[in-house]
């Protein structure tokens, strides 16, 4: 066993991706010295036909990868800004994604889209800190918000070998996540498939991303009085609605804590779903981010607009509480 | 190809074109049609000088680019009627139209998003060691584009093989070129260092003599190219104008347009002409009649070829078919 962090897990999964599979290749600005220490080495190794810096072209060099995935090549994107995604959404949501239908199934683009630092960085304000994952879930782009070292580095894998593009956000508060991994063992993780961290019987809760681990957190600090199930869907779209559902129709309960905004966000889509199709026994509750929020610069401000461990916690117990028994 | 060759691509579109109006009167086209009538020489002068294996991006505009390149007129046209034996499977129509085996990378419905997906597909084709070239189309309207500006640097400065066409009709839908464009087409080309050149639109042969050029350059590594059409677009921005009487073209000024008509300016004798056009009128009964005949797409299948990896995902409340409803 080895101690891999995150961050160095996305990295190993690109660079063994590049040696499996010489159409893949990837872009982005300042790769080359990888600035966000993903790309590191990957320059030297496959030279500038196959890791290309980019001019601040976000528009351009986004349906450019397009391009050359319709021509054969598997490219890999990285934004350095979460609400960079905002500028190429277009090229995303309204070219890439679209291909396939129109065309009458005649085109693939399998293009990967990564950002190694969504949500907040403390301090990186407003323009910075987005987390827009359920965009692209409510537009059909497949979405991937790994949780932890070994997952990064599965679903890193299986988005790069996917025909259909994908976004993969990488949480700022989930890069410095390390794990004892077995190195050999590494493997492509499906996408679509939820993963249960800690089996309960009382409360399901959903945490997306690096909330992950403040869901554990708060598990176990309840674990003498509540029964909590931490499922981590990894995959926001399509989203394991099956491993849902076997974990809500045990517990009845329901709560999700998502780092992103409330208003149209992927937890009030867990919970409406939820709600239609699932045994739910009480109402569910969800811990998010205000409606509308932009982060504001100072630290106090920033954290008081993030969904918090406090809040997950309360809201467990008040799910928990207002049971029928 | 020779001027004969070129005749028959014109003759081909301007009937296909008013055939499709027809149908548009009649309802069998939904949704109208972007008439490129009075535009043929460019899209015939252009691809007289590609080869089978070069690739294109078209415009909302697009049939014309299209049939030029090789494409069927008879799933052509079965594809604007809607039907489940049209190039794209009843799932792109007019705007979506795409032949990836003629290396027709799509019509496009967004206003200068083909540029970039074409240098991509360049770049790609380069770096596995292809000397093919990609053509970009599109209107006076998107050098007011600003992803199509990125790529133009994106092109120069990577040194693509890559043909900028710009077809210059005096309108982007109903604003003037002299409204919308400050400084000259060619010079926002000419900025970032690409060869430009302006010609007349309406003269095949000249079209394709500066294509030659621009493709011969491409081929041998010399980097992009920029061709400006200058046209008059004989009929409607979209067939709906024929409903709704928008005016903002006076009647003398259309009737100077269509006087200089690109078939005429050919100057091809007209016992050759009578010959080619005797063969187009038979060939695009064929097509009429097949589209008329062919099925419409089965409604179970609305959102087939969403994902190229096959995925399903929820279909809410079903899908509805129309003929039962």
């Amino acid at each position: 066993m080895a101690k891999l962090s995150y961050l160095k897990a996305l990295g190993r999964a690109l660079a063994d991706e590049m040696a499996r599979d010489e159409a893949v290749c990837v872009l982005g600005e300042d790769i080359g010295v990888a600035v966000n220490n993903v790309t590191t080495g990957l320059l030297d190794r496959y030279g500038p036909t196959r890791v290309v810096d980019t001019p601040l072209s976000e528009q351009a060099f986004t349906s450019f990868a397009t391009g050359a995935a319709l021509a054969g090549k598997r490219p890999v994107i990285e934004f350095q800004i979460p609400s960079l995604l905002f500028l190429v959404f277009e090229q995303i949501a309204n070219q890439a994604h679209k291909f396939s239908l129109m065309t009458g199934g005649q085109a693939k683009v399998p293009v990967t889209y990564f950002v190694p630092g969504s949500g907040s960085r403390s301090g990186w304000a407003g323009q910075h800190s987005d987390h827009p994952y359920g965009l692209f879930a409510h537009v059909g782009v497949k979405t991937v918000v790994p949780a932890t070292p070994e997952d990064a580095y599965g679903l890193f894998l299986s988005a790069i070998r996917d025909d259909d593009p994908v976004v993969l956000f990488a949480p700022a508060q989930a890069l410095g996540v390390r794990a004892d991994v077995d190195i050999a063992a590494l493997d492509a993780v499906p996408l679509g498939v939820g993963r249960v961290h800690r089996e309960g019987t009382d409360v399901t809760v959903v945490a997306v991303g690096h909330l992950v681990q403040d869901a554990l957190a708060v598990a176990e600090q309840l674990a003498d009085q509540i029964s909590v199930e931490v499922f981590d869907p990894r995959t926001l779209y399509p989203f394991d609605w099956a491993g849902l559902a076997a974990s809500v129709d045990k517990t009845g309960r329901l709560v999700v804590i998502d780092d992103s905004n409330r208003m149209c966000g992927i937890a009030g889509e867990i919970l409406a779903t939820a709600s239609e199709e699932m045994r739910l026994t009480v109402p569910p509750k969800r811990v998010t981010r205000p409606d509308g929020a932009v982060l504001p610069f100072a630290r106090e401000l920033d954290l008081a607009v993030q969904p918090h461990a406090d809040q997950l916690l309360t809201a467990i117990q008040e799910v928990y509480k207002s049971s029928p028994r | 190809m020779t001027d004969e060759s070129m005749y028959r691509a014109m003759r081909l579109i301007r009937r296909f074109e008013e055939r499709c109006i027809e149908l548009v009167n009649s309802g069998h086209i939904v949704g109208g049609i972007h008439p490129y009538i009075g535009q043929e020489a460019i899209a015939a002068g252009v691809c007289a000088a590609l080869r089978d294996d070069d690739i294109i991006t078209s415009t909302h505009r697009g049939h014309g680019h299209v049939l030029a390149k090789g494409s069927d007129p008879v799933r052509m046209l079965a594809e604007l009627t809607g039907r489940a034996t049209g190039l794209n499977r009843g799932r792109g129509g007019s705007m979506h139209a795409a032949d990836f085996g003629k290396g027709i990378y799509g019509a496009n419905g967004i206003v200068g998003a083909g540029g970039a997906i074409a240098t991509g597909a360049a770049w790609a084709r380069r770096n596995d060691g292809s000397d093919v070239v990609t053509v970009s189309f599109f209107g006076d309207g998107a050098v007011n584009q600003g992803v199509l500006l990125e790529t133009f640097n994106l092109a120069a400065l990577w040194k693509l093989p890559v043909l900028f066409v710009c077809e210059n009709n005096g309108y982007a839908t109903t604003l003037t070129v002299a409204q919308a464009v400050a400084g000259s087409i060619t010079a926002r080309a000419e900025a970032f260092g690409i060869p430009s050149v302006s010609v007349d639109g309406t003269d095949a042969r000249a079209v394709r003599a500066a294509a030659q050029e621009a493709v011969e350059r491409g081929r041998a590594g010399g980097g992009p190219s920029f061709i400006e059409c200058t046209a008059y677009r004989f009929d409607a921005h979209h067939t709906w104008e024929h409903k709704a009487r928008v005016r903002y073209r006076s009647d003398d000024e259309v009737a100077a347009g269509r006087s200089r008509d690109p078939l005429d300016v050919l100057g091809l004798p007209a016992g050759v002409r009578d010959g080619i056009d005797a063969e187009i009128e038979a060939l695009l009964a064929e097509a009429v009649a097949f589209a008329l005949d062919s099925p419409a797409p089965d409604p179970a299948g609305a959102l087939d070829h969403l994902y190229a990896t096959g995925l399903r995902t929820r279909d809410g409340n079903g899908l509805i078919d129309s003929a039962v409803r």
